[in-house]
């Protein structure tokens, strides 16, 4: 049995009253979206808080919609299932419709929001243990204590961020709209990561993601989300490959990103994949040569480290061939990726 | 102060409750040890293995990771409150579902037995002729230790063709290629 340390919960029905709740409270308060992130963590006692504010009362925060802009902007509260099934979010944003399909398992998309997985806090196997297996360890520099388990006398923490569903954002150029007591801004995605595995967000405390927004899509856009996992019922990304292919009426490829997750605490976007995809056909040899030279500096690019399960030599091994099959995926309209 | 004493007040199995618990209770603290609703297991508690799933608003959850403060005015079912609701809708007996677990032994030591069933009955609530895959993807976030899911599936097979009046598909397990390792 796993209880969870004491705390009092409000359930403000306006992102005004949450905000106003969360600026009174001060640090001492957390926000909870789906809660199945979370609360593992508050069993675990990696956060210990005397006021958890439920997003869950907020109609305001859930709903998909297209904007006069072409812009598809997604409630933050709205659940990964909705987003996973959403015609809109699957015709405009594939490689966010599968990545949200590849989250956890039934129970917990049903339970979990697009909001809470963008703002996912970062994993280590040195970290998601109860409190009483990490005291026995000495605890480590996320958090209480100063040693890092995976970097041998490494003085910044390394948690993997493990959100799949921002690595596809970030291929589809996402902005996170925020609002907070200083009132709303808009951050592109992008630009909201920091390199360490403590905290990795641009999000001051008080403040609260509201919406995702990703721009219109053109018209020969493709995309495709690629997740390695233990059991592909349930599990974190030990690998996550978001594609975004965008192809010209002659089938040549016009834009390309590719952004991989599961490494270390930011998403990493691969660099000189424009330069060996970009106008060659999207299929056919020429394409499989470049898929070929892309998987292969994607090898040379990711470095997995020990900080999450899975062997972290297998992990990567297994860039290339995560690359490889969510390249071809996106190039055929086909994914997510994962095994059967 | 942290903890404090409140009144919830939910809707479980069509009933309305109001029961005091501490606020940082989770909804399967107060079905298990306010309301005495055992039947919603006490597994991981940590949102691995499904055995404390119960239906909110007709979709499954797991009630170990629900705040029970969050679902006041919701509609909580247990497994409590499958044989009510059906004889309630007119059926004699247990609900289908259960029947159908019953007749094929689909259970062993039983722990995961509420969950898995509650799991198939939202399925079968959302879609009356589910395919073996929106079987198995349905089933996916609750484990069993004990069957090895054969019977289970077969279960939910038996429960689709009894409501959809089909005789039972050739069990694509049966046939499958083996499937790849963990």
């Amino acid at each position: 049995m796993l209880r969870l340390p004491k705390f009092e919960v409000a359930t403000p029905t306006s992102v005004g009253e949450a905000i106003a709740l969360l600026a009174e409270a001060g640090p001492s308060a957390l926000v909870v979206a789906g809660g199945t992130d979370l609360l593992p963590n508050l069993k675990h006692e990696l956060a210990t808080p005397e006021l958890v504010v439920s997003l869950a009362a907020i109609r305001e925060l859930v709903g998909i919609r297209v904007d006069a802009d072409g812009a598809l902007a997604i409630g933050a509260m709205t659940t990964l299932a909705e987003v996973a099934a959403s015609e809109l979010v699957r015709t405009r944003a594939p490689a966010l419709a599968q990545a949200a399909s590849l989250v956890a398992g039934p129970q917990l998309r049903t339970m979990g929001t697009l909001g809470g997985n963008v703002l996912l806090d970062t994993r280590c196997q040195w970290i998601n243990q109860s409190y009483f297996w990490r005291s026995a360890l000495g605890f480590c520099l996320k958090k209480d204590g100063t040693k890092c388990h995976v970097v041998e006398g490494g003085q910044k923490c390394v948690a993997a961020a493990s959100n799949d569903t921002a690595p596809a954002l970030m291929t589809l150029g996402a902005t996170l709209e925020l609002e907070g007591a200083a009132g709303r801004r808009s951050q592109p995605l992008d630009d909201f990561w920091i390199a360490d595995g403590i905290y990795n967000k641009k999000l001051s405390h008080a403040e609260l993601l509201t919406e995702v927004r990703v721009p219109p899509t053109a018209a020969g856009h493709r995309g495709a989300y690629g997740k390695l996992r233990e059991r592909n019922s349930i599990d974190f990304p030990l690998l996550g490959v978001a594609v975004r292919l965008d192809v010209d009426a002659s089938e040549r490829v016009q834009a390309v990103d590719i952004v991989v997750t599961a490494l270390a605490a930011q998403p990493k976007r691969l660099a000189r994949v424009a330069e060996l995809l970009i106008g060659i056909a999207a299929h056919g040899a020429e394409f499989e040569r470049a898929v070929e030279a892309v998987a292969s500096t994607a090898a040379k690019q990711c470095h997995p480290l020990p900080n999450i399960p899975g062997d972290h030599e297998w992990r990567k091994a297994m860039v290339p061939v995560w690359v490889r099959r969510t390249l071809r995926a996106a190039a055929g309209r086909g994914g997510p990726v994962h095994e059967d | 102060m942290r903890g404090r004493m409140g009144l919830l007040h939910l809707r479980i199995n069509g009933d309305d409750v109001e029961v005091a618990a501490p606020s940082h209770w989770t909804l399967l603290e107060v079905l298990r040890y306010r309301l005495g609703l055992t039947g919603s297991k006490q597994g991981c508690d940590k949102g691995d293995c499904g055995a404390c799933t119960v239906l909110l608003d007709g979709k499954p959850v797991l009630s170990c990771l629900t705040l029970a403060r969050t679902v006041e005015g919701r509609a909580v079912t247990t497994i409590e409150g499958l044989m009510p609701a059906h004889v309630a809708a007119g059926g004699k007996g247990a609900d289908p579902v259960q029947d159908a677990f019953d007749r094929c032994g689909a259970l062993q030591c039983g722990f995961c037995q509420s969950g898995i069933m509650l799991s198939a009955r939202a399925l079968l609530d959302r879609n009356p002729n589910p395919s073996d895959e929106d079987v198995r993807a349905a089933l996916a976030g609750n484990l069993c230790r004990c069957t090895g899911y054969t019977q289970i599936y077969q279960a939910v097979e038996l429960a689709i063709a009894e409501a959809t009046g089909k005789r039972p598909t050739p069990r694509s397990w049966e046939s499958a290629e083996p499937r790849g390792s963990p």
